[in-house]
């Protein structure tokens, strides 16, 4: 997915619940559940989320789901410059 | 092995742009070839649990994710010690013979190695098939 337009600002995107708006999680409401399982567990679904990213000399948005069908490493790591 | 790495930390992507010119293009030539992921304000970071909000930054978390999208392994270590990545490709390796033989593979595992055939029959004799040497 290519990016339109540049700017300096951007939303961090971040995770995807596939919950709505008004599907807030209540104790009432069953969906609550769904928002719970967004904490990574293994054996579990991996929470889905979208993001800018550098790859390549380019910006671009993508989604983890964008590589479901394949195996994923995903790595966190505390800072571009850092030491270790 | 056929697997699709990302990374990420709480830079932006601008960092992550100058970090691959002036510091990973001269450890691997061209640079990584992955997306560099910009988790601003940590959003993703949280959703593994990986978010120090002391610091504000991602700690050091690998998770392994299989084609039906579901985590497999999980590893998070202070940011002082750096991974090992053979421990990571023998991960792959050992889930990808699992999901495609049935068979699970015992502590120590490596390619080659002896694997379980899980059932009744080896309820309980697991001692025949598997030594304590074998874990290393």
């Amino acid at each position: 997915m290519a990016e339109k337009q540049e700017s300096c600002v951007k939303p961090a995107g971040g995770p995807i619940s596939g919950e709505t708006p008004e599907a807030v999680p209540s104790p009432e409401n069953p969906k609550e559940k769904e928002v719970a399982a967004m904490t990574a567990r293994v054996g579990r679904e991996a929470p889905d989320f979208e993001a800018t990213v550098y790859q390549n000399g380019a910006f671009k948005n993508i989604k983890l789901s964008d590589y479901k069908g394949k195996w994923i490493t995903l790595c966190f790591y505390p800072g571009d410059f850092t030491f270790v | 092995m056929g697997v699709e790495v990302l990374a990420a930390s709480t830079d932006s992507r601008f960092t992550h742009k100058i970090w691959q010119e002036e510091e990973l293009g001269k450890m691997i030539p061209g640079g990584v070839p992955y997306p560099m992921i910009a988790d601003a304000g940590g959003l993703i970071g949280k959703a593994y649990g990986v978010y120090e909000e002391l610091a504000g930054v991602d700690i050091r978390g690998r998770f392994l994710i299989d084609p039906d999208f579901v985590i497999r392994a999980a590893e998070i270590l202070t940011p002082e010690v750096g991974r090992n990545v053979s421990e990571l490709f023998r991960q792959v390796q050992a889930f990808q013979h699992v999901r495609k033989t049935g068979e699970v593979t015992p502590s120590g595992w490596t390619p080659g190695k002896p694997t379980l055939k899980p059932g009744p029959e080896l309820a309980g004799k697991v001692w025949k098939e598997w030594k304590p040497d074998m874990a290393f």
